[in-house]
């Protein structure tokens, strides 16, 4: 489906729930990182990426008449709008996890300067305030790439994933993506069918168990 | 490699000493350095010092108890109650 198709509120759910499950999936890394530092800058990392969820889930929870926690954590599984991209466990593998977050901050980075000119000014506004924070995440995935993008491990799940990021962003704008990819690694697979939206795999209904717990326990509307 | 961070807290202030971080060069250096020192809006400005560019001076010898050399050699309260009694402007 182009962007054309679906409702201003689905859009913005794909996106709310990609930064949402990505940021938990960041997260796993808390504390067990390659090293002290990484640790401190990757849980930062996913801490953005929920907080750039949540102004999104705001977003759409206005036009939906319901609230960004209710968007956040009461919805099943099924419902999500996440890219299989963000779904796959990745901890205790760090090659695959640069290679993902590389491949996802340059999608999410073209998505969202696509945003930032649309002609929705509150959406247009709140993608401005997210690219702001993302320059960083970016720095952050192209200096590990830089480093180990040579690495036949973190070759070989970019080559892995890179059909999982093609449907991180729409048809319009995947060629926009492999040409960023391409210009920072020097290659991209070209053959590839991009793995589209909509089927979750196994792991997101794990990651939702653990993500909901709490929320699932007490009644809506609880004051911790 | 090992910076040396300093961080200002805000605009005008001296940059004091923060902490450090270890880093393979000096990209992943201010990355570190900014979550670990400026994401909380704490610092306005870091400066980041390679461990090694840093040349410590930690020797201070005073074998003879040179106290001229400090101020608080002197004691003056005798001294400026003197001198207020000459100007007329002790106060009592």
């Amino acid at each position: 489906m182009s962007a054309q198709e679906r409702s201003r509120a689905d859009l913005l759910l794909e996106l709310a729930d990609d930064e949402l499950i990505l940021g938990w999936r960041n997260s796993e890394w808390t504390g067990i990182a390659p090293f002290l530092e990484e640790d401190v800058a990757f849980s930062s990392i996913a801490q953005n990426e929920i907080g750039h969820a949540r102004a999104l889930y705001e977003l759409a929870a206005a036009d939906l008449g319901t609230t960004a926690d209710e968007l956040a954590f009461d919805r099943g599984p099924d419902a999500y709008r996440c890219a299989r991209l963000v779904e796959l466990a990745f901890v205790p593998d760090w090659a695959s996890t640069v290679a993902r977050h590389f491949l996802y901050e340059t999608a999410d980075a073209v998505r969202i300067e696509a945003l930032k000119a649309s002609a929705d000014d509150a959406a247009a506004g709140v993608a401005a305030k997210i690219d702001r924070e993302e320059v960083y995440h970016r720095i952050h995935a192209e200096m590990w790439i830089d480093r180990l993008g040579s690495e036949p491990q973190v070759r070989a799940a970019l080559d892995r994933l890179w059909p999982y990021a093609l449907g991180v962003v729409d048809d319009a704008l995947r060629p926009e993506l492999a040409r960023r990819v391409e210009e920072k690694l020097g290659w991209t697979n070209h053959d590839v069918e991009p793995i589209e939206r909509g089927e979750h795999l196994p792991e997101l209904t794990a990651l939702w168990e653990e993500m909901t717990v709490v929320r699932r326990s007490a009644p809506a509307g609880t004051q911790w | 490699m090992i910076w040396e961070v300093f961080r200002r807290e805000r605009q005008g202030q001296p940059f004091q000493h923060a902490g450090s971080v270890t880093a393979p060069d000096r990209t992943f250096a201010e990355i570190y350095a900014r979550e670990q020192y400026g994401r909380r809006q704490e610092s306005v400005a870091l400066w980041l010092v390679p461990r090694d560019a840093v040349q410590e001076v930690d020797e201070f010898p005073d074998e003879f108890d040179l106290k001229y050399r400090r101020v608080d050699g002197y004691s003056i309260k005798a001294r400026l109650k003197e001198a207020r009694e000459r100007a007329g402007t002790l106060e009592s």
